[in-house]
């Protein structure tokens, strides 16, 4: 047990859902040409003037009443100010003092237990444009020069940021699940970490138990995964452990993460250049947030992920544990709820989407909504073995024509005559070829042991191609030995 | 009072290399723009909410539809230098 606490807080900016720029009418679109997406707002041209982007607000405000956040009725921007390449005004406009939204909170489950974790803000900013490095290693530190991509300069982002209510890797790594599936429920952003949709950076630091103040806390940049914000922050307890432990003293400092090596290094940047001088972005005026408007607002929201695994027990009779997997992504939710419309067996349609579904769609690398097998036709998947036309053995043979051929599985029944033996004459005689055959085996279930039978079951499944049906082997088999 | 090291961290800041006699100029002309600010301090400001701006104008905001954005020749025709269709900047780090 580590004589330490962990303390960690966790910055997340995510890209809100536009069809433009938080301050021009510019596009957002992922991956066009470089600077095809500019003007004289974004690129920061002299004289050019923002206007905020109603959608933008309508969107942080949504989040703010999904996290449980305070909405202030009053919001206002702030200028950022710092230089680097990817800044072309020099300063980015963001939120300061009052935001859109304080004071929420985001509930996780870890090892079964639920606890409450604080969030301090969201507020309202503009993202900064995409540098290139030159040379082979495509590192800033080894380019002789850089090329400037400009598309994303004002494209909306929310910061949400957490309070250092987070104990561990662990409740990190949950909490940006949680976080990720209530923002994509709500639809207010992609939450495409490869994209850039999502981006984390996190802040750590270890305090011996007991100590009621904060030590420096060491904040992680550049990691593009959850796992890697779980790996990065691991790493940086074992770092920090040691570092308490020899008795050195830790402080603030901004430090990369490499996935490659599971590391953190000290960034060389240097650490005056934290002082941005905010003041008020004059250019733009304020945001009187009336309750008008977030009645308006909160009639977009839409059952989110906990109340909807609440439901999915108690509708449905789903274990826990199936409630959670298939609604921590609305999309499968979606799926599993039409599947639920056309055939009352529940468990076994979380079964298949949990089991065979994912599992295929997984290794194929593809989304719930380009899923190859139907909600109607896994539907009917669950009728066939229901039906005892198919065993659950069997089912799983043709499942994976239904998701190959986008199959309808009657069909793949049919051409495949995989239709379930379930006439006793016809697997009794089976059985009799592998009594039989066996006499070895049959010795020893009659001396006493009972397990062997599983033995002589698996042999009749296979000599029947999997077709016989399983309780009625069992039967069977159970009364010709005790003859 | 505004010492040396203000304006020498206010130079970092602005990415500006200063000169020696820039130092005893910048020291004296911002210290003399702290004593003016120090002389509207002397107003009695006790029954004014703080103001962030004086526009009187509230929730000025723009539906989020596509206007055109400049065509990539124009967008980077002050560039001091491009390459591939970007701005081409010097070494960042050094």
């Amino acid at each position: 047990m580590s004589k330490y606490e962990t303390i960690i807080g966790l910055e997340v900016h995510v890209q809100l859902k536009t069809a433009t720029k938080l301050f021009c009418g510019c596009s957002t679109k992922f991956g066009a040409e470089a600077n095809t997406h500019t003007c004289p707002v974004c690129l920061g041209l002299p004289g050019a003037l923002p206007v905020l982007n109603k959608k933008a607000v309508n969107l942080a405000i949504l989040t703010g009443l999904a996290l449980k956040f305070k909405i202030n009725e009053f919001a206002r921007f702030d200028r950022k100010n710092y230089f680097y390449p990817d800044l072309p005004k020099g300063y980015q406009i963001s939120q300061k003092d009052k935001p859109f939204c304080e004071h929420g909170k985001l509930e996780i489950t870890i090892d079964g237990v639920k606890k409450e974790i604080g969030i301090t803000r969201a507020h309202l900013e503009e993202d900064a444009g995409k540098l290139l490095h030159s040379g082979s290693s495509g590192q800033i530190g080894d380019a002789e020069e850089s090329l400037v991509d400009l598309n994303r300069t004002c494209v909306p982002l929310l910061e949400i940021v957490s309070e250092p209510d987070l104990r561990s890797p662990a409740e990190a790594f949950e909490y940006l699940g949680a976080l990720k599936s209530i923002l994509q429920y709500i639809g207010v952003s992609d939450c495409d970490m490869e994209k850039g949709s999502l981006r984390c950076d996190a802040n750590i630091s270890l305090r011996p138990f007991g100590q009621k103040e904060f030590n420096p806390k060491v904040e992680i940049k550049n990691v593009n995964s959850f796992k890697n914000v779980k790996d990065a922050l691991e790493y940086e307890t074992a770092r920090q452990t040691q570092c308490l432990d020899s008795g050195e003293k830790t402080f603030q400092e901004t430090r990369l993460f490499s996935a490659e090596k599971g590391t953190t290094t000290a960034m060389r940047a240097k650490e005056e250049s934290n002082d941005y001088r905010y003041f008020p972005e004059p250019d733009l005026v304020v945001n009187h947030i009336t309750k008008e408007m977030i009645e308006e607002i909160k009639k977009t929201l839409v059952e989110l992920p906990a109340v909807r695994r609440s439901r999915f027990v108690t509708a449905y009779g789903l274990p826990e544990y199936d409630a959670g997997v298939l609604t921590a992504s609305k999309a499968f939710a979606d799926y599993f709820e039409v599947c639920a419309g056309l055939n009352k067996n529940y468990k076994a349609i979380s079964n298949l989407i949990m089991g065979d579904l994912m599992g295929f769609l997984k290794a194929a690398g593809k989304d719930i909504s380009d899923s190859p097998v139907k909600p109607e036709n896994l539907v009917k998947l669950v009728k066939l073995i229901d039906t005892n036309i198919i065993s659950s053995k069997i089912a799983k043979v043709v499942f994976e024509d239904m998701f190959k051929e986008s199959a309808d599985p009657e069909d793949v029944v049919k051409a495949k005559g995989l239709v379930q033996i379930t006439d006793e004459g016809a697997v009794g005689k089976i059985i009799d070829k592998v009594l039989l055959e066996n006499p070895a085996i049959v010795a020893e279930y009659k001396s006493g042991k009972d397990k062997v039978i599983g033995n002589l079951v698996g042999k009749v499944m296979k000599e029947s191609a999997g077709k016989a049906s399983p309780g009625l082997v069992n039967k069977i088999l159970k009364e010709k030995l005790s003859n | 009072m505004i010492t040396r090291e203000d304006v020498e961290h206010v130079a970092v800041l602005s990415q500006m290399k200063l000169k020696e006699q820039d130092y005893i100029l910048f020291t004296k002309q911002l210290e003399e723009m702290l004593k003016f600010v120090e002389k509207l301090k002397e107003v009695n400001t006790d029954d004014i909410e703080p103001t962030a701006s004086v526009i009187p104008l509230k929730n000025v905001v723009r539906e989020d539809i596509m206007a055109a954005s400049f065509d990539r020749d124009i967008a980077l025709m002050n560039a001091p230098d491009k390459d591939f269709g970007h701005f081409k900047i010097p070494k960042i780090m050094e």
